[in-house]
């Protein structure tokens, strides 16, 4: 069934809506209108590029377009342009779909065919388009950061989307650790993160198969959204490790009381875990392993860092865990398909699992994880990949190589630094103030180049670096 | 005394950088307010471990709220 269809018979037994800062939509409503106008059936077969940039918008396109659509690629507001070429034949896209704010696909994507989405308010609506039939089984992709900075596209189906969840009141994935939240009448989701992000869109479609949607909003700050999360009685609400974090520092949780808090995108640690216990007394405080390429794993409610050893090598719910050479895999109905494009690499390996090389590590029982092969580091949910770093660092004239790595970091869960060897290293370090000038030098080069979480925190000359038997750069394991 | 201008001091070096307006540092300033954003406050913290040597946030009971709660927490591991 389509998302829409599927919608539409849940909300008739139960209501719900879509919320936003200036709106709710019921989504009983979305029965009678449409934000396409005539326009929904033009996009029939189509590979769609979603850049809509008002989510509230976006939220209801997709739902409209789930089964008509062949393929939809989520933008988020913040791809950049530069991109986007790349995103249109990687997809093999033929058609734009913005709103007000972005109608038009910018110059030289080569995208003629265009339509602009537009909610109009309830009773004042487009016309439905009835009963028009969703035959496509439509591909959801979604963008994730690659190496070169160049996103990746990850397709996915409604159906691996869902696996999890389900389409009942059950609003938790399995296997999972601990005790079930207490189940409200209607439970309200919310989400720190954009829907177009794999972490948000879980929630999207748990808010709308089982309760309602608040929506977060760019023009809003920590203690605004959780004000207004607190008004409209949310009971489930998702963020990473660092969004939470934020929330704890605004000082705004102390009227908010939801029954489930759930933490991904990050590793949680302890600290995290224990703060949230206690500012949300009431509430069950999960953190789920999850990513764009493998679904979700697992979810674990026990309030501990890491999961039970016991969950490996356990196949539950078709969700199969398994380690291998230290890294945990994962083969499971909600695994991506495939990513998209001309040269796109395998997402499986040879025993059809997803391995994007988490590094685990056993712990009395508990495995714990201990970062990215490869060294990709997470800043507050954010990935960056070494290499594109070091290309804008060896970019310098007097840099002959450097290393980027991760720190550890409270705030974020890690921040970037640099470890860089200069081509006259020796001498460097007797000019005076030489060494100042080429750090601010290579900052101002990342700057300029980079977005802020990719530019290093803290950048060290060094002597050397470790270079393994091939000759490549060892990288820290963590 | 030295924690709390090492303190002040990275606040506005790190404004400085991010290109973002800096409020006033007084102890009432909610952190959230003070102009600056989490990847800012990485920022401070990393580098505030580099130069005093420690990170109080590992062992810390509860999240600063305000920038008096900011120092404090820094002053109350120097101490």
């Amino acid at each position: 069934m389509a998302l829409r269809d599927a919608v539409i018979e849940a909300a008739a037994a139960r209501g719900g809506a879509l919320i936003d800062p200036a709106r709710t939509i019921p989504l009983a409503s979305l029965a009678q209108g449409s934000c396409f106008g005539g326009s929904l059936e033009a996009l029939r077969g189509r590979s769609v590029i979603v850049a809509i940039r008002d989510q509230l918008t976006a939220a209801v396109a997709l739902l409209e377009l789930d089964g008509i659509a062949r393929r939809m690629v989520l933008c988020t507001p913040d791809l950049s342009p530069e991109h986007l070429p790349h995103v249109v034949r990687s997809a093999q896209a033929d058609a734009w779909l913005g709103d007000a704010s972005s109608s038009e696909p910018p110059a030289g994507v080569g995208l003629e065919f265009a339509v602009a989405a537009e909610l109009k308010p309830a009773g004042g609506g487009w016309p439905s388009p009835g009963d028009a039939p969703r035959a496509w089984d439509t591909e959801w992709v979604l963008l994730t950061s690659g190496t070169t900075g160049a996103p990746k596209l990850v397709a996915h189906t409604l159906a691996s989307l869902s696996n999890v969840l389900g389409r009942s009141a059950q609003p938790e994935g399995r296997p999972r650790v601990g005790q079930a939240p207490e189940q409200p009448a209607t439970p309200v989701w919310s989400t720190f993160y954009d829907i177009r992000r794999y972490g948000g869109l879980q929630i999207y479609l748990r808010g709308l198969y089982a309760g309602s949607l608040l929506l977060s909003s760019k023009e809003e700050d920590t203690t605004q959204f959780l004000a207004r999360a607190a008004t409209a009685g949310v009971t489930h609400i998702s963020g990473t490790p660092s969004h939470w974090r934020k929330a704890l520092m605004s000082g705004a949780t102390a009227g908010f009381s939801p029954t489930y808090v759930r933490l991904s995108g990050e590793i949680a640690d302890q600290g995290i875990l224990d703060a949230l216990r206690t500012a949300f007394p009431r509430a069950v405080v999960a953190h789920a392993f999850a990513s764009t390429e493998a679904g979700v794993g697992f979810e674990v409610r026990d309030g501990r860092a890491g999961f039970p050893a016991s969950l490996v090598g356990t196949s539950e719910h078709g969700v199969e865990l398994d380690v291998s050479r230290g890294t945990l895999r994962i083969k499971s109905p909600g695994n991506a398909a495939a990513y998209l494009g001309a040269a796109a690499p395998s997402l499986r390996d040879a025993d059809g699992f997803v391995d994007l090389g988490d590094r685990i590590e056993l712990r009395d029982g508990r495995y714990h994880f201990v970062g990215r092969r490869g060294g990709i580091i997470n800043v507050g949910g954010l990935k960056v990949h070494p290499e594109e770093v070091e290309a804008v660092i060896n970019s310098h004239p007097r840099v002959r190589m450097s290393l980027v790595r991760a720190r550890r970091n409270p705030i974020t869960g890690a921040v970037v630094t640099a470890d860089v060897v200069l081509a006259d290293g020796a001498t460097a370090a007797t000019e005076n103030g030489a060494d100042e000038r080429i750090r601010l030098e290579i900052l101002e080069a990342c700057r300029t180049t980079l977005p802020a979480h990719k530019v290093p925190a803290l950048i060290r000359f060094v002597p050397s670096l470790e270079m393994s038997a091939s000759g490549k750069l060892v990288r820290p394991s963590a | 005394m030295a924690v709390r201008s090492t303190i002040t001091t990275l606040f506005q070096e790190v404004a400085r950088e991010q290109q973002r307006q800096l409020a006033p540092l007084t102890d009432d300033l909610k952190l959230l307010q003070c102009g600056l954003d989490s990847l800012s406050f990485a920022l401070i913290v990393a580098r505030l471990e580099d130069t005093l040597g420690y990170d109080p946030f590992d062992t810390a009971e509860s999240f600063p709220v305000t920038f008096g709660d900011f120092v404090k927490l820094y002053e109350a591991r120097a101490a």
